[in-house]
């Protein structure tokens, strides 16, 4: 089917062009669906910024908030980002199992970050703010909820992906998958900034 | 890094010096776009923790650097301008963007300013 890695731009292998072709139009689809996803959380934001001062007798959001383990998940899902990039990387470099071992590093982190945040949610609803305390409680569960449950899908993802590449290796299907990984992956990242910025550094100051 | 796109030959790939998949990066434009992410993380904590400036001021500082971060994982990480298709890639990417501000910015434009409700 095809040949692994190295052949130059310049079309002198038509099968392996065709399938190339239909990998890059794979990975635009997901980038199309990517940006939905961006007015998914756009609409999300806008709702809990609309909100977020609709606290209807229950905790506030400075009230609420414990920054350390915030800037904790934070720093972990951005060197999360930067490792999902080494693992493309590793892979464009053709070293699977390095491929492999950056990806799960990448899901370790990923799984501290999910950690955090449900220990951050069942703290909150154990100080008894829950989804239907408040408006600003309900966007903000929604919002950041929807974040984590993307972050928890990527994982599954990831650990799938890592198993098909232990078995099939690196393949042009494979490395359109783990690209497309990444690009989910930072995207993630790229959100987290703006929970970051929009909902706890606004909630606190 | 940053490749033009306007090479393309019939076979859409035209461009691109090393390989196939247009660009990818290379380690030190991910440890660049790595460092760039945790100064403009560090920023707007260390100004919102130590209320160094305005309510209003900071507002705008930690936004604009988020968009900042935004443009530095798209640049550095998601290498938005390589790559055969970037072309589609940024128009999608603005045609998002466009929604987002429309949605974002009319909710807090018309709650804000909805007199009628009240």
């Amino acid at each position: 089917m095809a040949k692994p890695a190295s052949q130059h731009a310049g079309g002198h292998h038509d099968h392996e062009h065709g399938h190339h072709d239909l990998e890059s139009l794979k990975t635009l689809g997901f980038w199309i669906f990517l940006m939905t996803d961006v007015i998914i959380f756009g609409c999300l934001f806008a709702v809990y910024v609309v909100l977020r001062n609709n606290t209807a007798g229950g905790p506030t959001a400075e009230e609420l908030f414990k920054m350390p383990g915030v800037i904790a998940e934070t720093f972990i899902l951005l060197t999360s980002s930067f490792t999902s990039g080494l693992a493309v990387l590793m892979m464009h470099a053709g070293k699977k199992k390095a491929l492999i071992g950056w990806l799960a590093v990448t899901a370790i982190l990923g799984a501290a970050f999910i950690t955090l945040e449900v220990t951050e949610f069942i703290d909150m609803v154990h100080e008894g703010a829950t989804i239907s305390t408040s408006g600003f409680l309900s966007g903000f569960f929604t919002l950041v909820g929807t974040h984590g449950l993307h972050v928890s899908i990527g994982l599954v993802w990831m650990v799938g992906l890592m198993i098909q590449l232990s078995k099939r290796g690196i393949t042009p299907v494979t490395k359109r998958k783990v690209e497309v990984l990444s690009l989910y992956w930072h995207f993630l990242d790229v959100v987290w900034i703006f929970v970051l910025t929009v909902v706890y550094l606004m909630g606190v100051m | 890094m940053a490749q033009s796109t306007h090479s393309h030959g019939s076979h859409g790939h035209g461009h691109g010096h090393d390989g196939h998949e247009g660009g990818h990066g290379s380690l030190k434009s991910y440890v660049i776009g790595f460092l760039l992410s945790i100064v403009l993380t560090i920023i707007p904590l260390v100004v919102v923790m130590n209320d160094m400036m305005s309510k209003n001021g900071t507002i705008v500082l930690i936004l604009i650097l988020a968009v900042l971060q935004f443009a530095v994982q798209l640049w550095f990480f998601m290498h938005l301008k390589e790559g055969e298709n970037a072309k589609w890639n940024i128009a999608a990417l603005l045609f998002a963007v466009l929604i987002l501000v429309v949605v974002v910015a009319g909710s807090i434009w018309i709650m804000a300013y909805n007199t009628v409700a009240h």
